[in-house]
C-alpha cells in the first residue's frame, strides 16, 4: 500500500468503513411470490408471504429512499412484476427521482410494457437467464422459462430499449457458453452481466453440483478480464482477484457498508445472499424506519468496523481477495475469518472437505417460501449415453 | 463533448446528475449514462457545485481555496468528471 | 488503455506493487460502475 507524504484523500475502500449516509446500491425484494421455481433461487421464493409490505408501506419506503437520496433501487423478489401494484410503485419511485432497476424472468414484459419502459432514464430492466440454450437454461429455471426470457428480450429490443441487462448466474453447466451469452446480449442490444453462484437460499442444496470447477473458474476469470468493462459482474467475482489483476469494481464485500437488502416483509439484511438471522439488521416497520436501521443497527456497525482477515491475513493474495464472500463462507459452514470456499489458491478446499466430513450441517438459509411442489423436477440423467457426451448437462440431476 | 478539459472555460454540473454529500465528500450519479463518481474531498464538491456561478473552472477552484500547487490535482479531478459527463461546458454567455 | 491526460481509475483493493513510488497522490475523484458493488441483484 502506498503511503502519501501529505494528508489527503484516502483509498476509496477505507471511506466505507466510516459509513455512508445511505446505501449506494440497495436491493429490495418486493415479494416472495414467483411463477417459477428455479433450483438455485437465492431467496427460496415461490409463495407469497402473508406479511408482505402493503402498497402504502411500500410507498412510505420509497419516500424514505427519496429523503435519503438513494440514487436507485434494485427491485427483485421472487418475481416482482406479479405484484398487482408493481407498475404503480415503479411510477411512484420514478416520480420522486428514485431510479429503479428491476430483475425479472420476463413473464410480464409485453411489447406494450416494453414501449412504456423504453422512454425513461429512471427505469432499467434486468432479464434473468442461466443458459444460452433452452436445455441448459430450463434445467435450472424450469420448462418454458427460456422462451419467456427470449420473448421479453425481443419486446425490449423492438421497443428500442438499448442497454437492458441480461443477467446470468455462472454455473458448471453454462460456463462453456460465455461467448454465446455475449452474442445473445449483442443480438438484443442488451448488456451482459455475469454473476457468481452463491450457496444462498435453494442454492445451498445444489451448490456442489452447480458451482463451476476450478478449471472453469480460472477460465471465467480470464474471459472477464478480456472483456473488461463491457461485461458487468455486480462485483460478484472479487474473490478471483487472487489470480492477479483485479476485475473492474470496488473489489470488496459491500454487505452492510454500501449495499443491503430489504425483503418482502420489511426485514433488512446485510445482503441478498445472506438471508439469515445472523445477518438481520432490523425491520423497516420499526420506529425510525429503514433510515434508522441503516444508520444505527448494531450488525451494520460491526460490519463497518475494521475486519480481521483471520487465517487469511498472512496470505499474499489477501490484499486482492479480501478473504472473499461472507455469504459463501457462512452457508458452506466455513469460518468467516478464513478463506472463501472457492479461494483461488485452493485454501478453501481443505476446509470444505473437513466441513463435509464433520457431518455438522451448515446453517440453513431462512426463511423458505418455496412452492410446496418443490423446485424444478427436471432430471437430466446420471450417466451420459456416450463416453464423450458433449452436453453440458451430462450427469446433472436437478433435485 | 470536449475531450480535453479546459480549466479556463465555463463549466456546470450536468442536469441529469444527482449530488449526495457524504462525510468524505460526495457521490455523484448521472441518471442519463448511469455513471457513478466519488468526490473524495469536500473542496472538490464545493468547486463542482459552484461551477455554474463562475466564469471559468479555474476561478471556481480559486474561490474554493485551491492553491496553485493543488490546481493540477483539481484539473485532473474535473477532467475525469467531464469525461463521464458529470459536468459539461456552458455556452459562451457565461 | 487510459492515457495519462485523462485517467479513469478502476478502484481495486491494494495489490503489492514494488514499482510504485513511495508517494502516490490519491485521486480526488474516482469512478465506479453503478454495478460495481458486491451484494446486489
Amino acid at each position: 500500500m502506498t503511503v502519501p507524504l501529505l494528508p489527503g484523500p484516502l483509498p476509496l475502500v477505507e471511506h466505507f468503513e466510516r459509513g455512508l449516509a445511505a446505501p449506494i446500491c440497495l436491493t429490495w425484494e418486493l415479494t416472495y411470490a414467483c411463477n417459477l421455481s428455479c433450483v438455485h433461487c437465492l431467496s427460496s421464493s415461490g409463495r407469497r408471504d402473508p406479511r408482505e409490505l402493503t402498497t402504502a408501506e411500500a410507498a412510505a419506503l420509497i419516500d424514505e429512499f427519496e429523503r435519503m437520496q438513494v440514487f436507485y433501487v434494485n427491485i427483485g423478489g421472487g418475481e416482482p412484476t406479479v405484484r398487482p401494484d408493481f407498475w404503480d410503485l415503479v411510477d411512484y419511485a420514478v416520480d420522486r427521482r428514485v431510479g429503479v432497476k428491476f430483475s425479472t424472468n420476463g413473464i410480464k414484459i409485453t411489447p406494450e410494457v416494453a414501449r412504456r419502459l423504453a422512454g425513461s432514464d429512471y427505469v432499467d430492466v434486468q432479464i434473468s437467464l442461466d443458459g444460452a440454450t433452452q436445455p441448459v437454461n430450463d434445467a435450472v429455471r424450469g420448462p418454458g422459462s427460456y422462451r419467456t426470457a427470449m420473448r421479453a428480450m425481443r419486446a425490449l429490443a423492438d421497443a428500442g430499449f438499448v442497454g437492458f441487462k441480461l443477467s446470468v448466474v455462472v454455473t458448471r453447466q453454462n460456463a462453456s457458453q460465455l461467448d454465446d451469452f455475449a452474442a445473445l446480449a449483442a443480438e438484443y442490444g442488451a448488456q451482459l452481466r455475469l454473476t457468481r453462484l452463491r450457496p444462498a437460499g435453494r442454492g445451498a442444496s445444489v451448490w456442489h453440483e452447480l458451482r463451476p470447477t476450478r478449471e472453469q473458474q480460472r477460465a471465467v476469470y480470464d474471459w472477464l478480464i478480456s472483456h473488461g468493462e463491457n461485461v458487468l459482474t455486480g462485483d460478484s467475482f472479487f474473490h478471483l482477484g487472487g489470480y492477479g489483476q483485479g476485475l473492474p469494481g470496488l473489489n470488496m464485500c459491500g454487505a452492510g457498508r454500501v449495499v443491503c437488502l430489504i425483503d418482502p416483509v420489511g426485514d433488512v439484511y446485510a445482503c441478498p445472499f445472506a438471508i439469515h438471522d445472523s445477518f438481520l439488521a432490523g425491520n423497516v416497520r420499526s420506529d425510525g424506519g429503514f433510515a434508522r436501521v441503516w444508520r444505527e443497527s448494531e450488525l451494520f456497525a460491526t460490519l463497518r468496523g475494521p475486519q480481521s482477515g483471520g487465517a487469511c491475513t498472512s496470505c499474499s493474495a489477501y490484499d486482492a481477495c479480501r478473504g472473499g464472500c461472507m455469504a459463501a463462507k457462512f452457508f458452506t459452514g466455513l469460518p468467516l475469518d478464513g478463506p472463501d470456499p472457492e479461494c483461488v489458491l485452493g485454501h478453501g478446499e481443505a476446509l470444505l472437505e473437513r466441513a463435509a466430513a464433520s457431518q455438522v450441517a451448515p446453517p440453513r438459509p431462512s426463511p423458505d417460501h418455496s412452492h410446496r411442489t418443490g423446485p424444478v423436477p427436471v432430471t437430466i440423467g446420471k450417466r451420459p449415453s456416450r463416453a464423450c457426451d458433449e452436453s453440458p448437462l451430462a450427469g446433472f440431476t436437478a433435485r | 463533448m470536449s475531450t480535453n478539459f479546459q480549466l479556463d472555460s465555463p463549466w456546470c454540473l450536468d442536469e441529469r446528475v444527482a449530488v449526495r454529500p457524504e462525510p468524505f465528500g460526495a457521490l455523484l450519479y448521472n441518471y442519463g449514462n448511469r455513471r457513478l463518481s466519488f468526490l473524495k474531498d469536500p473542496t472538490v464538491l464545493t468547486v463542482v457545485r459552484s461551477l455554474a456561478d463562475h466564469p471559468t473552472a479555474r476561478s471556481a477552484c480559486e474561490s474554493a481555496g485551491v492553491s496553485t500547487q493543488a490546481m493540477p490535482a483539481y484539473e485532473r479531478a474535473l477532467s475525469t468528471l467531464a469525461r463521464s459527463a458529470m459536468i459539461r461546458e456552458r455556452d459562451g454567455r457565461g | 488503455m487510459p492515457d495519462s491526460a485523462t485517467l479513469e481509475i478502476e478502484v481495486q483493493a491494494d495489490v503489492a506493487d514494488t514499482d510504485e513510488p513511495l508517494v502516490a497522490e490519491e485521486l480526488l475523484v474516482e469512478e465506479i460502475s453503478i454495478d460495481g458493488m458486491c451484494g446486489v441483484y
